[in-house]
């Protein structure tokens, strides 16, 4: 599936994943993040079994202390 | 889109808007005060802290202000500023259960904690409960230098990130005024850019 994350496209081998799935395919390092499915805020506790889809759009903003 | 207008019109424009302030820290202070410059209407600021020496390398408090609640020693400044902006002050750490009462009737939400737990917590909140109010985020801003890191995004019409999204603050790496100040800046600046388009 071809997905938009973070407003690039992305192809991966799998036809639906789960975000965990996503964030392991992609080697994300384990940082507090926010992510949001076709502008859908996905929180934490769901990121086992929300599913991500061919052209959805993924955004994930990371955060960072310091203020 | 950049609508040429003189500042008098911008700053009659601002006073229309009320924008909430979500920690009063180093990003809260100077996105605040850099609203009241530009013609804010009326913020609500929300800390439950106390000016501590430490906050004054990046904070937007004066040494003779230490001991004071900040959200008081940050209404007198701002007042000392620009006397036409409203200040509504809520002395109380924000939380799941008073976020949507405290920034009730805001138009615009600036997240300006310092631990990253707190920012997803108000991010989540803001999202599910009171959803279209804009949010603007800092995130990423420790250190000194990278200015080419800094950086301000637009996820959707109600979420907004300024600051590098990389660098985290502690003992090796603290934060300080000049990349405190450019997010905080961003942030204010990101508030006008969505408040000179509404109507």
């Amino acid at each position: 599936m071809k997905i938009l994350l973070n407003n690039r496209e992305e192809e991966f081998a799998e036809e639906t994943m789960s975000v965990t799935r996503m964030i392991e395919l992609k080697k994300f390092s384990f940082r507090m993040r926010v992510i949001k499915i076709n502008g859908t805020l996905i929180p934490r506790e769901k990121y086992d079994t929300a599913i991500i889809r061919d052209r959805d759009n993924v955004q994930m903003l990371y955060l960072m202390s310091g203020g | 889109m950049i609508l040429i207008m003189r500042f008098p019109e911008i700053e009659s424009h601002l006073k229309k808007f009320r924008a909430g302030i979500a920690g009063a820290g180093g990003l809260g202070s100077n996105c605040a005060v850099a609203l009241a410059r530009s013609g804010i209407g009326t913020l609500v600021i929300a800390d439950f802290d106390v000016v501590e020496p430490a906050n004054l390398n990046r904070q937007y408090y004066f040494a003779d202000q230490t001991g004071l609640l900040k959200t008081d020693a940050l209404k007198e400044t701002i007042s000392r500023i620009n006397p036409g902006v409203s200040i509504i002050t809520c002395n109380l750490k924000l939380d799941e259960s008073n976020i949507t009462e405290v920034f009730a009737g805001c138009d615009v939400i600036v997240e300006a904690f310092d631990k990253k737990e707190m920012k997803v917590m108000l991010i989540e909140t803001v999202l599910s409960e009171i959803p279209g109010v804009p949010l603007v985020v800092g995130s990423g801003l420790a250190g000194y230098g990278s200015n080419e890191t800094i950086r301000s995004r637009k996820i959707d019409d109600t979420l907004y990130v300024c600051g590098d999204e990389a660098t985290t603050a502690d003992d090796d790496l603290p934060p300080m005024a000049p990349r405190v100040g450019i997010v905080a800046n961003m942030q204010a600046n990101t508030v006008i850019e969505i408040l000179m388009q509404r109507k």
